[in-house]
């Protein structure tokens, strides 16, 4: 339990520093900004409770927030994410359920069942905080393009964290 | 009561995800419809402490063109003063008129945060209340403008960016001294909207815009850009599309404007 405890403490620890220390610096394109940091909520164990699922979607999110300068935004977002999380996974989930002691990622469950898992949250996500920072309609198809160009970026960097978790546990 | 009580419980994680979108919502609704709520504080200076290491380490990829920068203004700096000591009008001025007096004040600063990205843009200074700064100040820099101070705290300053959709500012035409207001539209980091001048004025790709020194955040003349498009929206006005002088992507040095007559002239304005 404190053992658990203290993983994802450093694990949320070191996603928002990546997010906000490297990401946020990292301006490759003036569409492109991948929010890794939902990765977090993403990779708590399928046990989690949903009470706790959402208080520290909110804690992530706020945290976010300041870094980012924004407020709600971020928070939000996540919010959305969370919430979406135990469907996604029921709708997911293999013929005989999660086997227990196993963790949502690539090492457990192959890369078919991750992409189905991360594409839907990552969308809802991005769809959602692109939008409500743009505030309105108006320029509809720049911001979905905005919100698909940083997903596809967040994607891309959730498949390379996975090679680092499975490097991590032949070792 | 029980049945209640059951009901909470089945639902506890909706409801639960309810009240705290709610709040959070509702946050950032009142940050989307108003200036950024005067939010700083102990907290922001965490991030702009985190900020301040990392811009401190990618500074060095950016010292040949900020040394290109420096140089090309020096020179710049050079010729306005060889024009002041030549012409002895000015110099009889600053002698010995006290109408001609100093109205602006500049502080230099680094900034240490910046995005281009956002519909909301802000950029974070490594210099707050403690080195003269406060809410409400222009921020420029050798190009043009940067964009105006909101929350000052003990070292640290944050200023909305011109990228950020609640930034306006009176500008002008420099050939005929028609003003209108500057905005972003959220659209592109390099461009900004000039709206407001009246379809009979004469407007074409090239013209310079610069402040109109009506606010008291900027002096007057401080370049924004020049004209790419300008085409009559709805009869009466012109949607000018301005190439900004600012490139917002390497903006390293700053300077903050302290205006030395704003409470006079805001008070003339109230009254």
């Amino acid at each position: 339990m404190i053992n658990s405890f203290l993983r994802y403490t450093v694990i949320f620890v070191v996603i928002v520093l990546v997010q906000v220390v490297l990401l946020d610096n990292l301006q490759i394109s003036r569409y492109a900004v991948p929010f890794l940091y939902i990765l977090f909520l993403l990779v708590l164990p399928f046990e989690t409770p949903g009470w706790l699922l959402l208080l520290l979607a909110f804690l992530l999110g706020f945290t976010i927030d300041l870094f980012e300068h924004t407020l709600g935004l971020h928070t939000s977002a996540t919010l959305f994410t969370a919430w979406l999380r135990p469907g996604v996974l029921r709708l997911i989930a293999p013929r005989d359920g999660y086997t227990p002691n196993t963790r949502p990622g690539i090492a457990d469950y192959g890369t078919g069942w991750f992409l189905r898992y991360t594409v839907p949250l990552t969308l809802a996500h991005h769809l959602f905080l692109f939008y409500f920072e743009a505030f309105s309609f108006h320029h509809f198809f720049n911001t979905l393009a905005r919100a698909l160009v940083s997903s596809a970026f967040t994607l891309g960097l959730m498949l390379l964290s996975q090679l680092f978790v499975i490097k991590n546990r032949r070792e | 009561m029980r049945n209640l009580l059951n009901l909470i419980y089945r639902y506890h994680f909706s409801l639960l995800f309810l009240l705290l979108e709610t709040v959070a919502v509702s946050m950032g609704v009142r940050y989307n419809l108003y200036q950024k709520a005067k939010f700083v504080g102990f907290t922001e200076n965490i991030a702009a402490f985190f900020n301040e290491s990392v811009s401190s380490f990618t500074d060095y990829f950016h010292l040949v063109e900020t040394n290109r920068r420096l140089s090309l203004e020096n020179t710049m700096l050079r010729n306005q003063l060889q024009r002041v000591y030549r012409s002895d009008e000015l110099f009889f001025f600053s002698e010995h008129d006290t109408i001609h007096r100093q109205k602006y004040f500049f502080t230099s600063a680094r900034v240490i945060s910046n995005t281009v990205t956002r519909m909301h843009n802000y950029l974070t200074l490594d210099k707050g209340r403690d080195q003269g700064i406060e809410p409400d100040m222009g921020v420029i820099c050798p190009e043009g403008i940067v964009g105006v101070t909101t929350g000052v705290t003990g070292n640290f300053t944050s200023v909305l960016s011109v990228l950020n959709l609640n930034f306006h500012v009176s500008a002008k035409l420099k050939k005929n001294d028609y003003f209108g207001t500057i905005s972003w539209d959220g659209q592109d980091y390099r461009t900004v909207i000039l709206s407001e001048i009246p379809y009979h004025v004469d407007v074409s790709p090239g013209d310079t815009v610069v402040t109109s020194g009506y606010s008291s955040l900027f002096p007057e003349g401080i370049p924004i850009g020049t004209v790419i498009e300008a085409h009559v929206e709805n009869g009466n006005f012109y949607h000018i599309r301005v190439r900004l002088f600012t490139d917002f992507r390497h903006l390293t040095y700053v300077d903050v404007i302290r205006n030395l007559q704003k409470e006079e002239q805001q008070k003339l304005r109230q009254e």
